[in-house]
């Protein structure tokens, strides 16, 4: 068994109290749909009605007890999320998420740097959100948007990677695929964008909840990722960025708390992290977020990973059980290439009525366009049903996905 | 749900009735579910008396949005193109016999609201068009 192997992981679903309910139909929740969004921890949970109930106020100015209590469990939090990914606090930037971040970097640093004949260089493989502000950053500066091309395997093909980096500015890449489940070089990508004098931008969406990160090794220039994946709260989100780009770049929201003296005609700002966190914090998530990373430093970021490369790696090869029954698994099928993520199409079965079909066993996967259009549209795929692992799945769950395709075959008839 | 998938809505699903293209269609629409993709177009042809005279569809999706399409076109041939113009879900939610849940039903609507769309558009002028 999977699970017995990681005795880390060993009973850690009773952690999360979604996974005891049963469904209306009365089945167990099996929930194969954590690149969407993750599951929460109770001690998560508590946290925010804890911060609601017993300390509720607004940080950075009050000097009665409870606003220095939340503001020390706020700034707290960042500090866990900094040692977490191996940045200085003043270099983790609270955001709502990804896309904010990402977005803060395209429109403060980009329309600071960017200009009319720069290049912008994305993969053809990006999530919507790390490819439509680049589009609109191009479009507002005249800049050329470039792309790593992907090859039928979904891996990305960087022969020609020197010569798409010749004028770049900005290389943003995905850690992995929430589409497909790859995982982009970075080790051979973000050097090489440097040598060529190019920042690297790297979409953490689906790195940060799956990948032990350390941002100083991986020398990313920024890093962006959302809490609501990595056991987190939704609404909070952080953008790393090394410091010295931080203090250059002009704020990106303007308002309170981000400034340093304000008069009626002119304004100085606050230092980083603070010069981006315009208005009140979202302080509760925040913090709800800084002990989803407890949480995950005590199982430790390897246990995860091996966990779920050994998840996928158990389902990809249960999936083998429907071939020559029009069973397509796209991507890599690799489960050391490809984060706890595999994309499949199951005979003339649409993704959606597989999905359906599914629903009605307790299953939970994701079917349609995975917010990669393009990608879509280049491999010629319709729709496709996603099912992607986490900490909290178990060999259980696999076997259940199985005996639901099986069902859903019978359906079908195929 | 996966009592939904009978033999006949699978037989719809794989051989769809009335698919393809008018070579002259008096009145067509076509729209998307931008949520999952489903795309349906369809073609009317359109007799003296203000009757459906023919019909044709095309697209893809889901067995849920495709045979609730096809049967929809068996139903309205013959039919007044303001009767078409005023139908009601229940046209769909009787061809297919059993309930759909509510997060499939824009799947199984998707072929109605196109056919209206095509009726109503015809009886009342596209704005672009010279009445």
């Amino acid at each position: 068994m999977i699970d017995a192997r990681d005795s880390a992981l060993a009973g850690i679903a009773s952690d999360f109290p979604i996974l005891g309910r049963p469904t209306s139909r009365g089945h167990r929740l099996v929930y194969l749909d954590s690149a969407a969004t993750s599951q929460k921890p109770r001690s998560v949970i508590d946290a925010l009605s804890t911060y609601y109930e017993e300390y509720n106020a607004n940080i950075h100015r009050g000097v009665y007890e409870i606003a220095a209590r939340a503001t020390d469990a706020f700034e707290l939090a960042r500090a866990k999320i900094a040692t977490f990914i191996n940045a200085r606090d003043s270099e983790v930037v609270f955001t709502r998420n990804t896309t904010e971040a990402i977005n803060l970097v395209a429109y403060a640093w980009g329309n600071a740097n960017v200009k009319a004949g720069d290049a912008i260089l994305v993969s053809e493989l990006e999530h919507h959100s790390n490819l439509v502000p680049w589009q609109m950053l191009a479009q507002r500066t005249g800049a050329e948007l470039r792309f790593i091309p992907v090859d039928e395997r979904g891996l990305l093909v960087l022969e020609d990677l020197d010569h798409l980096l010749d004028g770049c500015k900005l290389v943003a890449i995905g850690h992995a695929s929430n589409a497909l489940g790859t995982i982009a070089p970075l080790d051979v990508i973000i050097p090489r964008a440097h040598a060529a004098g190019a920042l690297v931008l790297v979409d953490g969406a689906q790195g940060a909840p799956h990948f032990g990160l350390d941002v100083k090794t991986l020398d990313a220039d920024f890093y962006a990722f959302s809490g609501h994946k990595m056991l987190g709260p939704t609404g909070i989100g952080v953008l790393y960025a090394k410091h010295v780009l931080l203090d250059a770049m002009p704020p990106f929201l303007t308002g309170g708390d981000m400034i340093h003296r304000v008069g009626y005609r002119h304004s100085t700002f606050n230092t980083p992290p603070w010069k981006f966190e315009a208005g009140t914090s979202n302080v509760a998530d925040a913090i709800g977020l800084g002990v989803a990373v407890d949480y995950l430093s005590n199982i430790g970021m390897d246990v995860v990973r091996q966990h779920e490369r050994d998840l996928t790696a158990y389902a990809l090869a249960r999936l083998e059980e429907f071939e020559g029954r029009g069973l397509d698994v796209y991507g890599p099928r690799d489960a050391d290439r490809i984060s706890g993520v595999i994309s499949f199409n199951l005979g003339d079965i649409h993704a959606h009525d597989l999905a359906s079909i599914l629903d009605t066993e307790g299953i939970c996967i994701r079917a349609g366009h995975h917010c990669a259009m393009p990608l879509m549209d280049k491999m010629g795929w319709a729709a496709t049903a996603r099912a992607s692992f986490y900490l909290y799945n178990t060999q259980a769950d696999v076997d259940a996905l199985m005996d639901g395709l099986h069902a859903a075959a019978r359906i079908f008839k195929i | 749900m996966d009592d939904f998938y009978r033999d006949f809505i699978l037989d719809h699903y794989r051989n769809p009735r009335n698919f393809g293209h008018l070579e002259h269609a008096d009145a067509s629409a076509e729209d998307v579910n931008p949520l999952c993709g489903d795309e349906i177009r369809m073609e009317i042809a359109v007799g003296s008396n203000g009757e459906v005279t023919d019909i044709r569809f095309s697209g893809k999706g889901c067995a849920i949005s495709q045979a609730s399409a096809s049967m929809l076109t068996e139903s309205v041939v013959g039919m007044k193109l303001e009767d078409v113009a005023r139908l009601s879900k229940e046209v769909v939610l009787e061809n297919v016999g059993i309930g759909i849940s509510p997060t499939r039903m824009k799947c199984a609507m998707l072929g109605l609201r196109v056919l209206k769309s095509a009726a109503i558009g015809e009886i009342a002028g596209w704005p672009d068009e010279e009445r």
